[in-house]
């Protein structure tokens, strides 16, 4: 602590600015679609004055309401099941001794990180094409579930393993040593202390699959519109304010969801 | 020594028996039960507690492989207070982890209580660990990781409780039992430590360098007590340290290891006063390595002479055969100055004199260029003095000399 930083990057000519703009140009359109969702006139470029009429009409709007309960079945059992997928993944490829096929494995599970979405998109939509051209299968919105979860594998599988190779072999061999067994060290120290890894991850699970677009626009069937279709489509017609009060709610369901988890993560750290 | 009586007073009683197969304490326990909970119990204890055969550990492979263990075998004794002494990286750590099981050996067998503990799985064993690293779980209380073991044996809950207090009483942490293991210093966690490792009643402990973290003075006490609780309890303690003076002052016996190797097992005072070789003798203690040849030899002594002609006997390691050029190894106090140079069985100019209090070290110059120190006691009545500059000879006392295996 005591030790001088020979360069401290605030000290940097110029970092200030560049931060400052940096700030702005993410955040100030996002201030401001907020701000309009209080505007009392029908147009989001003009301004007129503030009511909360638009959140009004936005939560009694039958066709939103179908699309949150769409998002939110998808998200939760994306996010569930690809977070127990990446777990497993994680103590497999971390707590077994080397296997053959151990780095194919690794890449296959962040295949989806690399390939271009749209790619997975057209693959996946193909992919259902075909068993139910061939095999007459449609799960419904089992299909869209499907897909987000391999996509949410990934960004689920990330922050576990880093927390499981962070963590202290020697806890485990402790434990072993204290006559537990391997299923019961697992319960009682691995899991544990793997918890803040298993919220982060599945926090990010969640919020990808949350605001997922492409694969969800050629994925979805009838009736399954999300919250993201649910934007574009209203998009494309004569906007009001309404769309940014949506907008403004569905932001604020991620923070939420973010800050919540993050704070989880940080109270087991400890 | 005071407060170290006192404490030892006050200090809680461990049954001198451990509890494995204890009927009384397990109802549940067949009579004559060969384990507990899958814990193997010895039925009839031999006199060997350990017997390392012909342990090898190699790790990596190709070019960049190491032989961690390099063909080691040793017993170790029921009761003992057994001590693993060398440098870093000489094997330590990875002979213990053998013996708890966390890693098995490239080649060669372990036997505990006679019995081969290859196909035991860690949490079979009747071996607890204290850590180099302490590894205590950090998302649990002091008093839940001393517990931890007996939880896991399944003992009943009246039963870990009392043993916890028994336990925090021991290594002075009552007053810290609802701590999470990260809020406690590292002396503090090093007591948790061997506290839970000690909870279980293992037939053998393993210490990996358990006192390291302390401070000189809890060091001392740390030191009696455990030698205490290794009296009292009968458990086998395997003790690792690089530290001499620790493993001097608190082993039955000492294993000097160096390099994967085990070179010398003895009681503190064969390995002190009777090194086999080089390395034992540089380890432990200040010595005096002085260059001769062998002209004759009776058994256990040979007669060697030095570049002056002077000769002197000196002992040797049993099974050795020395001849020609050796290496002979004095310790500074087991030498005196003679003011007459004739008289000694070497001669040479005294270089330096320094006064320590309790003794002196008179660092000379031999006339065949090495140093030589020899360490006088002070007392009241010291005869001569003298003067950096002096001729002088150096006497050895009886048997003082021995020739070194290398
Ligand atoms: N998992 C491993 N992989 C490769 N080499 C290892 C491994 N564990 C130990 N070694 C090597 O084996 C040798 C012995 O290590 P060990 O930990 O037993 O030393 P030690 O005597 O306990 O030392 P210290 O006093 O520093 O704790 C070292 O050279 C070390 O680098
Ligand atoms: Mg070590």
């Amino acid at each position: 602590m005591a030790e001088p930083r020979s360069i401290d990057i605030k000290e940097q000519p110029g970092f200030r600015s560049i931060a400052v703009i940096c700030l702005l140009v993410l955040y100030v359109p996002v201030l401001i679609l907020m701000i309009f969702s209080l505007n009392s006139g029908s147009l989001v470029t003009h301004w007129e004055g503030v009511t909360l009429g638009w959140y009004g009409s936005a939560l009694r709007n039958e066709e939103f309401h179908n699309a949150a309960r769409n998002t939110l079945i998808i998200s939760i059992s994306a996010t569930i099941i690809s977070t127990v997928c990446a777990t497993l993944a994680a103590i497999g490829m971390t707590r077994v001794k080397p296997w053959r096929g151990l780095a194919a494995a690794f890449m296959v599970i962040n295949l989806p990180l690399m390939v271009p979405e749209i790619i997975t998109a057209v693959a996946t939509l193909s992919f259902f094409a075909l068993i139910a051209g061939t095999f007459g299968l449609n799960f419904g919105i089992g299909n869209l579930i499907l897909a987000h979860t391999v996509f949410c594998i990934p960004f689920a599988y990330m922050p576990i393993r880093a927390r499981l190779e962070d963590m202290d072999l020697t806890l485990e061999y402790a434990a072993a040593d204290l006559y537990a067994t391997p299923w019961k060290a697992f319960k009682r120290i691995t899991l544990p202390l793997l918890v803040p890894g298993i919220m982060s991850g599945a926090a990010l699970a969640f919020i990808v699959s949350f605001d997922d677009f492409t694969i969800t626009q050629l994925v979805a069937g009838p009736g399954q519109t999300t919250l993201p279709l649910y934007i574009w489509n209203q998009i494309r017609r004569p906007m009001t304010p309404e769309i940014n009060a949506i907008s403004t709610i569905l932001l604020l369901v991620s923070i939420l969801f973010v800050s919540v988890s993050f704070l989880i993560a940080r109270r087991r750290a400890k | 020594m005071g407060i170290a009586l006192k404490k030892r007073v006050a200090a809680p009683q461990l049954p001198s028996r451990p509890a494995y197969g204890d009927n009384q304490t397990g109802t549940h326990l067949p009579p004559r039960a060969g384990s507990l909970n899958g814990v193997i119990v010895p039925e009839q204890p031999g006199k060997n507690a350990i017997e390392v055969r012909g342990v090898r550990k190699v790790f990596g492979t190709g070019e960049n492989q190491v032989a961690a263990l390099d063909t080691v075998s040793v017993s170790i004794r029921e009761n003992e207070f057994f001590t693993l002494l060398g440098p870093s990286g000489c094997g330590k750590t990875t002979l213990l982890r053998l013996i708890a099981g966390f890693d098995f050996p490239s080649a060669g067998e372990i036997m505990l209580h006679g019995q081969d503990i290859a196909p035991l799985p860690p949490f079979k064993r009747p071996v607890n660990t204290v850590f180099q690293s302490y590894a205590l779980f950090p998302h649990m209380t002091v008093a839940q990781n001393i517990g931890f073991g007996l939880e896991m044996l399944g003992k009943p809950k009246g039963e870990i409780e009392a043993r916890v207090a028994q336990m925090l009483k021991l290594v002075k942490m009552e007053a810290l039992k609802a701590r999470r293991t990260s809020q406690i210093s590292g002396g503090q966690q090093q007591r948790v430590a061997l506290a839970r490792a000690l909870a279980p009643q293992p037939k053998v402990l393993l210490l990996d360098e358990p006192l390291s973290a302390l401070d000189y003075k809890l060091r001392k006490e740390m030191q009696i007590e455990l030698k205490r609780l290794q009296h009292e309890t009968g458990i086998t303690f395997i003790f690792v340290t690089h530290d001499q003076e620790e493993a001097l002052t608190m082993s039955d016996r000492i294993a000097v290891m160096s390099a994967g190797k085990i070179l010398q097992v003895g009681t503190p005072r064969d390995i002190y006063d009777r090194p086999a070789e080089r390395f034992v003798a540089d380890f432990i203690g200040e010595t005096n390595f002085l260059a001769g040849t062998v002209v004759s030899k009776k058994p256990g002594v040979a007669t060697v002479k030095f570049d002056s002609n002077a000769t002197v006997a000196a002992g040797y390691p049993e099974g050795f055969d020395p001849t020609g050029e050796v290496t002979l190894v004095v310790r500074p106090e087991h030498a005196d100055l003679v003011p007459d140079p004739a008289k000694g069985t070497i001669a040479g100019t005294l270089s330096n004199i320094v006064y320590f209090g309790t003794d002196t070290h008179y660092h000379v110059r031999l006339d065949g260029g090495e140093n030589f120190i020899v360490r006088h006691q002070n007392s009241r009545s010291s005869p001569v003095t003298y003067e950096t500059g002096a001729e002088v000879g150096i006497q050895f006392e009886e048997g003082a000399a021995r020739v070194l295996k290398d």
